[in-house]
């Protein structure tokens, strides 16, 4: 006798439906690989690459509350508009984000990224001068690699003064293979 | 040093196959599932202010056995059917077990839990509220009950 899948999955629902999650995830497909999606009560809060839940729902716990749970709904928002952005119908993402946990720099930083538009390129030094700190490049960059929510905070749209990828945390590749999919040229 | 608690998931995957084995066996398959649903939404809401994870199972197991307590005192006598004996639960108690429903309802928690799930007495002791001497009195005088049952 085994838990039937329905019970299963009310439970999920109704723990979300009732507030009682710090965090509510799901794993989604996607051409670039499966994508760990997460959402708090305030927005999205996470999207990884990798799939696998064992650390990231451990990071999740110790920065939004232990409450993590696997439920599908609160992140079916973000799963369709993800959808519609590697189909190409969709340019801009239209869900809040929850960047409160992060350190204040980084926030900010992630505030100018979000501004950068669909197919085009930024650099570090550019970010770091429209901060007002045009001697952060390297601090910019450090905070854009520990980047919690990619492709929705398209982090993959800076590259280095000379052009170059520089890196991803998703790999180059796929830094490549989104960057393409909006069409820009590197 | 405490153990933290692990993200709810963990606990949740850990524990729920045994929990709603352990309701059904209380309440029979239809009040089961309110009643898992009640248990993991009860388990959540405190779940955030555990000062420590150290007995998690226990913990689980004692919410379960107090929802299905004001289960079966809401419930209707057709409810109360004994289900089959479960495949995972020790031969010897495999056999009786089928004859739990007819205990007094603390008693069966008492005896599903000290045989059916291994728990010991400071652990079944917290999931109906009493002291550790009477839950040691409730299971043995369920034992009692069952055997005379069994054999009769």
């Amino acid at each position: 006798m085994t838990l039937p899948i329905e019970l299963d999955d009310r439970f999920r629902s109704a723990a979300a439906a009732e507030g009682l999650l710090d965090v509510a995830y799901d794993v989604a497909d996607s051409p670039i690989g499966p994508l760990l999606l997460a959402a708090s009560e305030r927005g999205v809060c996470r999207i990884s690459f990798n799939p696998e839940p064992e650390a990231a729902l451990e990071a999740l716990a110790r920065a939004h509350g232990v409450r993590v749970l696997r439920s599908p709904r609160p992140v079916d928002e973000l799963r369709h508009q993800l959808d519609d952005y590697f189909e190409g119908r969709r340019r801009d993402f239209d869900v809040a984000v929850d960047t409160s946990v992060l350190p204040a720099f980084q926030q900010l930083v992630l505030e100018e990224l979000a501004r950068v538009p669909y197919g085009e390129l930024a650099t570090y030094g550019g970010l770091a001068a429209r901060i007002g700190r045009p001697r952060a490049a390297r601090a910019v960059g450090g905070a854009l690699n520990r980047n919690p929510i990619p492709i929705v905070l398209p982090c993959h749209r800076v590259v280095g003064s000379t052009g170059s990828l520089v890196g991803y945390a998703g790999g180059l590749e796929r830094k490549r293979a989104l960057l393409e999919l909006e069409g820009a040229t590197v | 040093m405490p153990t933290a608690a692990p993200p709810f998931e963990r606990f949740y995957e850990a524990t729920r196959e045994e929990i709603y084995r352990y309701l059904v066996r209380l309440l029979g398959r239809q009040s089961a599932e309110d009643a898992f649903q009640e248990t993991f939404l009860k388990a959540l809401r405190a779940y955030g202010r555990l000062v420590h994870a150290d007995n998690l199972r226990a913990w689980a197991f004692t919410i379960a056995t107090r929802v299905a307590l004001d289960e079966r005192r809401r419930a209707r006598p057709e409810h109360d059917l004994p289900e089959l004996a479960a495949s995972d639960a020790r031969p010897a108690f495999a056999e009786l077990e089928h004859l739990a429903g007819t205990l007094p309802r603390t008693e069966r928690a008492a005896v599903v839990l000290r045989y059916g799930y291994d728990l010991a007495y400071a652990d079944i002791a917290a999931a109906l509220g009493s002291s550790e001497e009477a839950a040691r009195q409730a299971t043995s005088s369920g034992v009692r009950r069952l055997r005379k049952k069994g054999v009769a």
